[in-house]
């Protein structure tokens, strides 16, 4: 058995929202409570502190509005890894692995899991660097297939509905104004012509009340 | 190998053509119909809590489990063909219903010349005209022959749509370029997200002829023959990718299963996967039945009077060439008819256009929307044009969600992640939208399907293997049509426009359509063509082979209607005719 890892969430980092842990129980993190110790499944913690930190360069919290330290980018990307994706259980993976030009698509060998553990040690003391410095640092992968997956889980767990873990609040739907899985736009699609219709979102278990099963919980 | 008791009727694959032939057999005769599915079974009533964007439309739940089988990919004979390692350009579906449960449902008719290309387009340009290697073909079947049939698919999905050509008579605001239609469509066109209501009035202020996309997911209650009923679209915009949570979508288990499920005589077994088809080559050749892998693991031979092989294009090619079924084609020689002309589909979205105002682009389904076919088929002045062919425009509201959709930008952003990026796909997210161009695709001897000599699936049979390349024929086209796009799009006041840059070698990794066809073609000979016109295998005359794998060439238009027609036809043949009289039909 690996050793338990956790990752600590303060309100601080979080912005004082809501973040799903584990077992699914969503807390708020008002400023005056404790910090939150949110076990991983696969990271150690010091991964999740390094991908906490590339995913907030990626798309950062500026004032254009929240990015990936208020939606719990990290600890998406946890569960997907510890997953039925992050161990490639749904790709083609016989070999002869060959390399091929892109318009082929991945060709490696490797899984997410072991692609994210390979590029995280190359990025060991990342989290303690000045977000100028984590820039140069990701600058010098940003042609690489992990920074490509970095980039792609960031918008994933910015934008997926809150049960994967991120998008905590919310806070990547509003955003950009999407409002989740609404059952019906019958009475507005056609009334809102170049004009906003925002509704207040909802997330898929608000609005079906049923037990969602998820991918990432699969064997 | 533990024989099972034997069946009339053995049906590969449980899709649209699989299941719309065991509803034909199964309730207009008394015939035992075994329909054998190797994906799952499909609980429709949880469709409502699949409205999840991240396992369905990016970790694509409802597609086939490449792990197990994918094919293989090469641009051209003499290059080393790699296997597609995820999915891509095309998704396939699995399990119950297939890729019809996963749909956007957009349905418009092939158009009438589509069906006797070589033909006409030799008629009217001369035997000159035609691109150097092609294998373009007639169908052996007419848009004439088929129109019955195709008004029997309006019903069946209760298509909304708008006529512009009912027996001839040309009707505004339809498509009058189609071919005629006996009737109008079973129910009105479906609501307009904004995008396209301003791609229609742009393309109407410029002189085109706009219509609203035929589409499956219909605008309002409708009982279609069968006496199945369904409610209309409420625009939630989970529609491709997903299966439809109210079923105002069309799809074989809210359309067909219902009624298969009534019918004793129709088993439907799924978790089945089919390896080989046996036959008799002797002095009178027939297949006797299929081995599959149940759902247990255990290789069982299943008899039956007749095969129906329906699965998907793929798969339908692999199993003739698994089981020996024919002759494999070889480009080299010409010899051989399996795995040949094999065909994709244009689609390229011709111009991205940003706006100032936002379009509320999460509301919407896979088929509300607007087509525009001026330059279609043949239908429009070619002049002096370098290809042949054409195709449509398509302004929809599928229904967008964030992942998918966050980071189109107009190519004068050039950063791709960091704070001015996400400030930039932040601002311009619900202010985008493409005008897409879907056109034809035409055969070429050197494009076909045959089996990889490296790469198996789980079971060890070698994968299939694709050769395949965009021509010149499709990159003048894409040339040619996308300043019109851009022109729209001015014309719809967009603040920016960026054009398509044009067609490059074929790319496996962006998603163009799931319409890939032939390898099993329908023809008039023997020597061109793997089964007659009425979908009956050329020497054994008790396999008939349903979907797009029967289709020479691609056209423009979206297949599913096409491949239901002519599942209909063959259904009314083999009650009127093989049954009475069991032999060749053409």
């Amino acid at each position: 058995m690996r050793r338990r890892h956790f990752l600590t969430l303060s309100a601080a980092t979080l912005g004082g929202v809501l973040v799903y842990s584990l077992d699914r129980k969503a807390s708020f993190l008002a400023s005056e409570q404790k910090p939150l110790r949110i076990p991983l499944r696969f990271f150690t913690e010091t991964e999740a502190l390094i991908v906490a930190g590339a995913a907030s360069r990626i798309f950062p919290s500026d004032d254009s509005g929240p990015g990936a330290r208020e939606a719990g980018v990290s600890i998406f990307i946890d569960r997907q890894l510890a997953g039925p994706y992050g161990r490639d259980r749904f790709r083609y993976i016989q070999p002869p692995f060959e390399d091929a030009p892109a318009v082929l698509g991945y060709q490696g060998k490797e899984t997410p899991r072991e692609l994210y553990r390979e590029a995280l040690k190359g990025l060991n003391g990342f989290h303690l660097l000045s977000p100028g410095e984590q820039d140069k640092s990701l600058q010098q992968i940003e042609s690489s297939v992990f920074f490509a997956l970095l980039r792609q889980n960031t918008i994933e767990g910015m934008f997926c509905d809150p049960i994967h873990g991120g998008n905590a609040g919310m806070v990547g739907w509003q955003l950009v104004g999407f409002p989740g899985p609404r059952m019906s736009n019958y009475d507005e699609i056609d009334k809102y012509y170049g004009k906003p219709f925002r509704p207040k979102p909802a997330t898929l278990a608000q609005v079906t009340h049923a037990k969602i099963r998820l991918g990432e919980d699969e064997p | 190998m533990k024989s099972l008791p034997a069946v009339d009727v053995v049906i590969i694959g449980g899709g649209w053509s699989g299941l719309l032939m065991a509803k034909e057999l199964g309730s207009r005769t008394s015939l035992s119909v075994l329909v054998l599915e190797r994906g799952p079974s499909r609980e429709t009533s949880d469709y409502a809590n699949d409205m999840d964007e991240l396992d369905f439309a990016i970790r694509l739940h409802m597609m086939q489990d490449l792990s197990q089988d994918t094919v293989t990919f090469r641009h051209n004979a003499n290059k080393r063909a790699l296997p597609l390692r995820q999915h891509g350009s095309f998704l396939p579906g699995a399990g119950v219903g297939g890729s019809g449960e996963h749909w956007n449902a957009q349905c418009p008719r092939f158009l009438p010349d589509c069906f006797e290309l070589l033909s006409r387009t030799t008629e009217k340009y001369g035997a000159k005209s035609l691109p150097e290697g092609h294998a373009i073909r007639d169908w052996g079947v007419t848009y004439d022959e088929l129109e019955p049939f195709y008004t029997r698919v309006d019903r069946l999905l209760g298509i909304s749509g708008k006529a512009g050509n009912l027996r001839g008579q040309k009707i505004d605001g339809g498509n009058i370029f189609e071919g005629w239609r006996s009737e109008e469509y079973p129910t009105p066109p479906t609501k307009m997200p904004y995008f396209a209501a301003l791609f229609r009035d742009a393309a109407n202020s410029l002189g085109y002829h706009p219509y609203p996309v035929p589409s499956a997911n219909i605008s309002q209650t409708y009982t279609n023959p069968d006496g199945i009923s369904r409610g209309g679209c409420t625009y939630c915009g989970f529609c491709g990718r997903f299966g439809c949570m109210v079923g105002a979508k069309a799809q074989p288990t809210n359309l067909l299963l219902p009624i298969i499920q009534k019918r004793k005589n129709i088993v439907l077994r799924t978790g089945a996967w089919v390896r080989r088809i046996l036959f008799d080559a002797a002095s009178k050749p027939a297949a006797r039945g299929v081995t599959y892998i149940d759902a247990h693991g255990e290789e069982v031979f299943q008899p039956a009077s007749l095969v129906i092989l329906s699965s998907w294009t793929f798969s339908n090619t692999r199993l003739l060439l698994l089981s020996g079924i024919g002759e494999p084609y070889d480009p080299a020689t010409g010899r051989g008819t399996v795995g040949r002309n094999l065909t994709h589909q244009v689609s390229v979205p011709s111009a991205n256009a940003f706006f100032k105002e936002p379009l509320n682009r999460f509301m919407g389904s896979g088929s509300a929307g607007m087509l525009m076919s001026d330059f279609d088929g043949d239908v429009f002045d070619r002049g002096t044009l370098p290809f042949l062919r054409g195709g449509f425009f398509s302004a929809r509201g599928f229904g967008f969600q964030p992942i998918g959709s966050f980071g189109v930008l107009p190519r004068s952003v050039k950063a791709t992640w960091g704070s001015e990026w996400k400030k930039a796909a932040v601002s311009y997210y619900d202010r985008t939208g493409a005008i897409i161009f879907t056109g034809e695709h035409l055969a070429y001897k050197n494009h076909f399907m045959d089996l990889d000599p490296t790469y198996k699936d789980k079971l060890g049979d070698p994968l299939l293997r694709l050769t395949l390349d965009w021509r010149e024929n499709e990159r003048n086209m894409v040339d040619f049509t996308t300043p019109k796009a851009v022109e729209i799009a001015r014309a719809m006041h967009a603040e920016e426009v960026d054009a398509f840059p044009g067609l490059r070698s074929y790319d496996t990794t962006r998603y163009q359509s799931t319409h890939v066809q032939g390898g099993t073609v329908m023809g008039s000979s023997p020597d061109q063509s793997v089964v007659n016109p009425f979908l009956q295998h050329w020497q054994l005359p008790n396999l008939f082979i349903l979907g797009g794998s029967t289709f020479p060439q691609n056209s423009s238009a979206n297949p599913t209607p096409t491949i239901l027609a002519f599942a209909y036809r063959t259904a009314d043949a083999l009650v009127n005719r093989y049954l009475k009289n069991p032999g060749t039909l053409a």
